[in-house]
């Protein structure tokens, strides 16, 4: 059971470290007008069609105590970060980024500009804007990056096994669980974590989809 | 303290803007022009949601923009009301929250009851607990207005309010707004393309036009002397003729139109003998004729009825002028048509009072 609870305790960690990042950066991508920004949502979508080896390879490189980027990374968290569950965070909300910004700049998008406009009329300053008008009016949007952050993370096989490694009780997720289980051919063990992420995902998407659906 | 609206923006980029004009307290001034022509862009930037190249703007002897400085205030610092085109209702937000978030006041139960007094003010009384999405067309404006006038503005801005709401609504908005408007001592600027909505509700007027400002001033001189032919055209007026100025007399004008007899119209000081003018003919100062009536002080014109349409229990009526090369406008009222026998192909006989003329450098 160790599996499950490191799984949950990294999807918690990235969807907590994620969502307010893709609030910051999804809602500035749906408003900006910047040349070229197109380059930005092109790098931050670029997890979904890189395969996991390549972001996990850099992430590799990055965090290794033989490189200046490592070292560096070293000496402000004080110790490597690879095969150890904070590197596992970083890495999950690197590959999770496009799931967390998505949703949140479309709700951003559909936002009309005019309630914006007119809570400023009204007095409201950016900040109380942002809270009475603009969160209430987008907040499907934060729910499905949340769900799909979690979702995903608690599925995501490939940057997790070359970033974390294989350490039970640390880093050792439940699609890492599900695969050495294969490999020992305790289908039993496999086939009840399967089904698992299986009902988990299925009902998160449900709840995406009646969310916007609904809301 | 100068307590009304002065305005002045300059701008090249994204469109060129050049527009001035003023508001005192009480009036109500409505921009004028066609869609695109910048008058929503001028409403943007009094409340401070668009900032021009170049702008000068002052409300109650408070500075909202000053070019020299490049002084920009801030929308949230600036006293205004502002009425949406499509009201912009936030519609997670019940009708009281609306109106209350343009509330200042210490406390909650301070700004509901100066949220519900503006209620009250625009008949909204008894729908404060409804969301906007349940509300009708001229509902929503009301609460929109309530919103606006909510936030204690130093100016009332009104863009295009009545636009989104069918015809019965929009007459029985005008009345509320008429009324409404006699209690604010304050400048109000209402956008339109509509003239009809501006000679029932404005003051004044200025006429946008590809972002300048052509003419200001009261609702009936711009609209019976405008400053050009092109400020005249924009007005929806047809009856403008090519006239030569042959002689000044006193205060008066003598005016050569095709080749009809001169007629005498008023001064243009700003001519030459020679030179080239347009005359303005009101279709209200057009008379139909019995053939040969005596026309003293009036200038007889016959011509032949090209066009006779009904139009309600009026006639618009087309008529080929003879000896000037250009085709007429006017309305007759349907009895009157009758008893002249007015039909197409039919000659007629008109007469135009001198009065009727204005006279505009061409």
């Amino acid at each position: 059971m160790s599996a499950v609870l490191v799984s949950f305790k990294l999807a918690f960690w990235t969807m907590l470290l994620l969502v307010p990042i893709g609030l910051i950066v999804g809602r500035w991508l749906a408003l900006s007008t910047v040349r070229h920004k197109v380059w930005l949502e092109s790098l931050i979508m670029l997890p979904l069609i890189l395969p996991p080896t390549v972001i996990g390879y850099y992430l590799l490189v990055m965090f290794s105590p033989q490189t200046v980027s490592g070292q560096f990374i070293s000496s402000i968290v004080g110790q490597p970060l690879v095969f150890t569950f904070p590197g596992l965070v970083i890495a999950s909300v690197v590959v999770n980024l496009p799931f967390a910004i998505q949703p949140i700049q479309l709700a951003f998008s559909h936002l009309p500009h005019e309630l914006r406009e007119a809570s400023w009329v009204c007095g409201l300053s950016p900040l109380k804007a942002w809270w009475h008008i603009e969160l209430p009016l987008t907040w499907q949007g934060v729910l499905a990056s949340a769900t799909l952050v979690f979702a995903h993370t608690l599925g995501e096989f490939g940057v997790v096994l070359m970033v974390g490694g294989n350490i039970d009780g640390s880093t050792r997720t439940i699609s890492i669980a599900i695969y050495d289980s294969v490999q020992a051919f305790d289908m039993q063990t496999a086939g009840f974590y399967s089904l698992a992420l299986l009902i988990f995902s299925l009902v998160a998407l449900a709840v995406v989809r009646s969310v916007n659906k609904h809301g | 303290m100068d307590k009304g609206l002065t305005l002045a923006i300059r701008q090249e980029k994204p469109v060129t803007m050049e527009v001035t004009f003023n508001c005192k307290p009480g009036e109500l001034l409505a921009l004028i022009g066609p869609s695109g022509s910048g008058k929503s862009t001028i409403l943007r930037t009094i409340a401070g949601l668009h900032r021009a190249q170049s702008a000068d703007i002052s409300c109650s002897g408070t500075v909202w923009n000053e070019s020299t400085h490049a002084f920009h205030m801030p929308a949230q610092k600036r006293k205004v009301g502002l009425v949406f085109q499509e009201y912009a209702l936030f519609p997670h937000k019940s009708v009281l929250d609306n109106v209350m978030l343009a509330t200042q006041g210490a406390s909650k139960s301070e700004r509901s009851k100066k949220a519900m007094s503006q209620l009250r003010r625009t008949n909204m009384e008894g729908l404060e607990t409804r969301k906007p999405a349940t509300l009708s067309g001229g509902q929503k404006q009301r609460v929109a207005l309530a919103r606006a006038l909510a936030r204690e503005p130093n100016v009332l801005l009104l863009d295009e309010p009545f636009s989104a709401v069918d015809q019965a609504t929009r007459r029985r908005l005008y009345r509320e707004l008429a009324v409404l408007r006699k209690t604010l001592e304050i400048p109000i600027i209402l956008v339109t393309h509509d003239l009809t909505e501006v000679q029932l509700l404005a003051d004044s007027l200025c006429l946008i036009h590809r972002g300048q400002s052509l003419q200001q001033g009261r609702v009936a001189e711009v609209v019976n002397r405008p400053q050009s032919r092109q400020v005249a055209r924009l007005l929806g007026h047809q009856n403008i003729f090519n006239a030569t100025l042959l002689k000044h007399i006193d205060k008066h004008s003598l005016y050569q139109i095709g080749e009809i007899p001169p007629v005498l119209g008023p001064k243009l000081e700003s001519l030459n003998v020679g030179d080239q003018a347009s005359l303005l003919i009101s279709p209200s100062a057009i008379e139909i004729e019995h053939p040969y009536s005596d026309t003293q002080d009036r200038i007889p014109l016959d011509g032949q009825v090209l066009e006779c349409v009904p139009l309600g229990d009026e006639f618009v009526i087309r008529l080929r002028l003879e000896r000037i090369p250009k085709s007429m406008r006017f309305k007759a009222p349907m009895h009157m048509a009758k008893e002249f026998g007015i039909e197409q192909g039919r000659n007629i006989r008109i007469s135009v009072q001198t009065h009727g003329i204005h006279a505009m450098s061409s």
